[in-house]
């Protein structure tokens, strides 16, 4: 069995296998959107391959991070909905 | 009696165009503006927006004074589009060496009568969070703004048009004399002056100009609301602006409304191409990270060159052109046009209408740099 890793997304903890990516976990989380366009409307993972900047999220303070290509690490806070 | 021309034709709907139509119109002018391209689509597109009071002559502070005067009375009409922000500007000082040069001008503003603020180095650190900790301090002038340049030259056209002026884009001018323009589709555009605004492209239309293109990188990020509250320039670019023989960078950092920050700048003489050029961009933002090392971090999302038009004395070309009666310039305001048009415009307007000035324009005289010309 494939270890774990434990972030926290919006203030609520979440585990998912290591090597998930963090757009992954925000999806498993079940949390919509990831964020807002500029005029408010809601977006997420279109091309999960770091082109369409649509799964952008916070991590770790850090604004307009894509979550698609950036993995899960013990402890990340991962903000969505800005 | 009306005439079948105009009062006056302006070549060129850049910011410098645009504010001197929107003044004609003002005075009560019949205008026709002849913009090639796009409403401020030139020179005005590429820049920052800063408008803000420089001394590095008397006639230039005079004229980004009277201009930058002229913005605040605009302000409260300005369209929400124009995005004008009264910002402010921190001269950043490094060192020691910087700082005394902060002391002197703050004298200087002060004793024209433009209010500043000295920052040690403690109340710069609690202006601007994320400037690099050990800068000597800063000069506050908080009457400096920014605005979103192209909106701002269709504001002024707009307005030039609610004052009956005519606007026709997408057509140049092929030949502009005292009694008319000449368009690209062989028309004819008579009037009673003229006035070349076609900013760097001004000498095609005036051969003789000594007017030089100057190219300028700029680097826009994603919203980072809150990451800059105040256009930031380094005091070094003092030093380095003005160097005519090499290229230079200086670290220049805006806040736009929409929280994304414009980073600049640059500087390079006898470069045609408007490619960006990743030696003088990596330069560029090495500056920047320099005095703000955050900036590493977060994400560009374009990038793009422009050029200023320049003078080999660093000020405009605003009055009739020697040489040829009944035809004007409004050119040559290099990294400053966007502050410099609605004073520059003023200026214009006096002359074509023999009012007097609010400050004195024999600076600004095209006659200036003929005077060595023997064939003039
Ligand atoms: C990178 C960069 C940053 C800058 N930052 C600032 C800043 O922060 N603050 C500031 O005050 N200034 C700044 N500037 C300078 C400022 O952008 C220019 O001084 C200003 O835009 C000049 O305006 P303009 O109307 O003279 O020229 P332009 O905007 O170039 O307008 C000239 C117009 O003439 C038209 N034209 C050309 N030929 C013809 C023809 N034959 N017939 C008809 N139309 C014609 C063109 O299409 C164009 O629209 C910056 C410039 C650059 C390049
Ligand atoms: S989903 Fe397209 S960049 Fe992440």
């Amino acid at each position: 069995m494939s270890e774990k890793v434990s972030l926290v997304i919006n203030g609520a903890t979440v585990t998912v296998p290591e090597g998930s990516m963090v757009s992954a976990a925000v999806a498993i989380a079940g949390v919509t959107p990831f964020r807002r366009s500029v005029r408010g409307e809601p977006r997420g993972p279109l091309c999960g391959m770091g082109i369409c900047f649509e799964c952008r999220v916070s991590i770790d303070g850090r604004a307009h991070c894509r979550s698609c290509q950036i993995p899960c690490r013990e402890g990340m806070e991962v903000r969505t909905g800005d | 009696m009306t005439s079948p021309g105009y009062d006056v034709v302006i070549a060129g709907a850049g910011i410098v165009g645009a504010a001197c139509a929107a003044e004609c119109a003002r005075a009560g002018m019949r205008v026709a503006v002849i913009e090639a391209a796009l409403i401020g689509g030139g020179a005005t597109a590429a820049g920052m927006g800063h408008i803000v009071v420089m001394d590095d002559s008397e006639a230039q502070f005079a004229l980004t004074r009277y201009s930058q005067v002229l913005w605040n009375e605009l302000a409260g009409e300005l369209t929400p589009d124009v995005e004008f922000e009264a910002c402010g500007t921190i001269w950043v000082a490094a060192d020691d060496e910087e700082m005394a040069e902060v002391w002197r001008k703050k004298k200087y503003y002060e004793d024209r009568g433009v209010p500043v603020e000295i920052l040690d180095a403690r109340a710069l650190a609690g202006a601007e969070p994320n400037l690099r900790h050990g800068l000597a301090g800063g000069l506050l002038v908080s009457c400096d703004s920014v605005i979103y340049t192209p909106c701002a030259a269709r504001f002024l056209i707009e307005q030039a048009q609610g004052r009956g002026a005519t606007v026709r884009l997408g057509c140049a001018v092929v030949e502009l004399t005292g009694r008319g323009a000449r368009l690209s589709d062989g028309s004819f555009v008579p009037a009673d002056l003229t006035v070349n605004a076609a900013g760097t492209w001004s000498p095609m239309l005036t051969p003789g100009l000594d007017v030089r293109k100057r190219k300028g990188h700029l680097v826009i990020t994603d919203r980072y609301p809150g990451f800059v509250h105040h256009q930031l320039v380094e005091l070094g670019y003092l030093k380095s602006a003005h160097t005519l023989t090499t290229d230079t960078v200086a670290f220049n950092v805006q806040p736009r409304r929409t929280g994304q920050l414009l980073i600049g700048s640059s500087r390079q003489f006898g470069v045609e191409e408007t490619e960006v050029d990743p030696g003088i961009l990596g330069r560029m933002i090495d500056r920047a990270c320099e005095y703000m090392p955050g900036l590493r971090a977060l994400s560009a999302i374009r990038t793009w060159t422009g050029f200023r038009a320049a003078t080999p004395d660093k000020l405009p070309l605003i009055g009739p052109c020697p040489g040829h009666e009944n035809l004007f310039l409004a050119t040559g305001h290099e990294g400053l046009g966007i502050t410099t048009a609605p004073g520059t415009a003023r200026l214009l307007v006096d002359q074509l209408l023999s009012r007097p000035s609010a400050i004195p324009i024999e600076p600004y005289l095209p006659s200036r740099v003929y005077q060595e010309s023997p064939h003039v």
